[in-house]
């Protein structure tokens, strides 16, 4: 299978990840090659067959409603790229 | 002291002969004088080492010591530890100060281990040569033109060079074992949901699962005995009695059934690691083990799931490195959207974005029925295949990797041969079993072999029990690199 420009820049504003023509191009090879990899999972018969999502098929465990951590709120804005007066700072989203 | 099992250097601290000061002071000196060339260390920092020995010395005088307090033990850098960069690997968290423990770190602070260092290893662990860290790559201390493997490459480089007693590593897809083969060390990973992820920077969520690397199968027991046990803050963590893992460890091997599969025997294994292989079950077969040929025709396709599985799941995993709360923030951006994928382009490598494209491909619109559920889908014929071969035989072995380690840039540019290196070892986590890799020989270059042993689940005591009576009858695993 192989990817065009349009879906490798598609992908890369999907996930978020700022890339130039170069970063597109070699990506699309590479995601290609991986995608033949891939590719031999399709030609399995898996009509009725159950996903499996994960290793130990549990049910959710559920936990009482209550407070079990301290506020770190200091801590925790200490290692923050940008903050104030207890707030994470973005750039302005709202006009 | 440095060749002395966990076990012997806890009785001698407990005898006194030695001191935890002076065992941690003894690897840090190794650590500065190797470190600058095997780069198995990302983070040292030997004031809070040398609090903690002291605080275990305390332990020891007065006489509540445990098996492992006052033991210098390696951190991989995916387990956050209160007051410690904790950087996965990555530029991304390079000035991450973990504020709190993860449940493995606070384990081995409640049984009195030292913490002596962070491990480097493959950026968010998503790598099988360690080099994809941003903090450049580790080397082999058996032929330092050698990858050490990865992800826990700086965890296997650390412990076959003696600049640890023992250390932690995490597997997704043979992230404990493939490094642990290449480095002539043992390593075991659990069965999913015995070691709580808790504070272990999350890959794939469904598959990461820690566990230990050491010298030997026995210490490798000793480390599980501590690292193991329910925690409710980890929803995947399991609740089961706690296990004693050294309780297995006498057990002859007379009447055991080793399963080979053929399919791990077939093209693509290099001879030199055959060889070792067949050497090491005819070994078994010399202890009282029977052979029982068994097939996993479903395994060839634990790669090609693994790859829509684990990215699909670190694509989500990873979101949460936006720039706003921890981590790299890009230095100029135009609004909110540019600064995330700015700080995303420039704060991940080059493995990462790829894996986390391939993740969010298949998750989108159009194509999760085709990739994520087809591949979910096999995951459980891959898994049901092991069902099957468990009901003729109680452990499988097999190689742990196709070949030796392979020279540092030798599969730089093509991600699909890297993602060969674990073909023997995937299917083993999406199974969700028990895996370990023990030292059975060397190969080309006279570079380590490892031998793959797989268990049923829950059966880690038996499969140490496998491996140790092993490591009695041979010295593969005692032997260590040159030089150091």
């Amino acid at each position: 299978m192989s990817l065009t420009t349009q879906d490798v820049q598609k992908i890369a504003r999907l996930a978020r990840l700022a890339m130039d023509d170069t970063e597109i191009a070699a990506a699309r090879a590479q995601l290609s090659g991986i995608f033949e990899l891939i590719a031999e999972m399709q030609a399995v018969d898996t009509s009725g067959i159950e996903p499996m999502s994960h290793a130990q098929e549990l049910s959710q465990r559920l936990r009482q409603d209550v407070v079990t951590e301290p506020n770190q709120r200091e801590a925790f804005q200490a290692i923050a790229p940008q903050v104030e007066g207890g707030l994470y700072l973005v750039p302005q989203v709202i006009e | 002291m440095l060749n002395l099992s966990l076990q012997q250097q806890g009785d001698a601290l407990r005898a006194k002969k030695i001191s935890s000061v002076e065992l941690t002071r003894l690897y840090l000196d190794r650590i500065a004088t190797h470190n600058p060339v095997l780069n198995a260390y990302v983070t040292v920092e030997a004031n809070k080492s040398l609090a903690q020995a002291r605080a275990a010395d305390a332990m020891l005088a007065n006489g509540s010591a445990q098996a492992l307090t006052g033991i210098p033990i390696a951190q991989k850098d995916i387990f956050c530890a209160h007051g410690w960069r904790t950087t996965c690997g990555s530029k991304m968290l390079d000035n991450f100060i973990a504020p709190y423990d993860a449940h493995v770190i606070s384990q081995f602070n409640a049984a009195g281990a030292v913490n002596l260092g962070k491990t480097n290893m493959d950026e968010f662990a998503m790598g099988s040569s360690n080099e994809t860290s941003y903090f450049g790559p580790v080397r082999n201390p058996w032929d330092i033109k050698a990858v050490p493997g990865g992800s826990s490459g700086g965890a296997a480089s650390a412990v076959a060079a003696r600049l640890c007693a023992a250390a932690t590593g995490t597997d997704t897809g043979g992230s404990i074992r493939q490094p642990a083969a290449l480095c002539g060390i043992t390593g075991i990973k659990p069965t999913y949901g015995t070691v709580s992820r808790y504070g272990m920077i999350a890959f794939a969520s469904s598959l990461d699962q820690a566990g230990p690397m050491a010298r030997s199968a026995e210490d490798c027991a000793l480390m599980l005995n501590v690292m193991t046990g329910h925690d409710p803050r980890d929803s995947t963590s399991l609740v089961r009695d706690k296990e004693d893992y050294m309780r297995e460890l006498n057990k002859p091997l007379a009447g055991l059934r080793i399963g080979l599969p053929r399919e791990f025997f077939a093209e693509g294994l290099s001879q030199d690691v055959a060889a070792c292989v067949q050497a090491a079950v005819a070994e078994y077969q010399k202890l009282g083990a029977t052979v029982v040929d068994i097939s996993l025709p479903n395994a060839k396709l634990a790669v090609p799931v693994y790859y829509v599985l684990a990215p699909a799941e670190a694509s989500s995993n990873l979101s949460r490195f936006d720039g706003v709360r921890y981590g790299y923030r890009a230095p100029d951006y135009t609004d909110l959207t540019d600064m995330y994928e700015k700080t995303r382009a420039q704060g991940f490598g080059a493995e990462v974005k790829r894996r986390i494209m391939i993740g969010t491909y298949v998750l989108s619109h159009g194509y999760y029925d085709a990739y994520y559920l087809q591949a979910q889908k096999i995951r459980r014929l891959i898994a049901q295949d092991f069902v099957e071969a468990f009901k003729q035989c109680d452990v499988i072995m097999g190689p742990t990797s196709p070949s030796t380690a392979f020279n540092l840039g030798e599969k730089g540019d093509d991600p699909v041969q890297m993602y060969l290196s674990d073909i023997y070892t995937i299917a083993v986590n999406l199974a969700g079993l028990p895996g370990m890799s023990i030292p059975c020989g060397t190969g080309a270059n006279a570079l380590p072999v490892g031998l793959q042993i797989i268990g049923d689940y829950f059966k880690e005591a038996q499969m140490l029990g496998v491996a140790h009576q092993y490591q009695l009858a041979t010295d593969w695993h005692s032997r260590a690199p040159q030089g150091l």
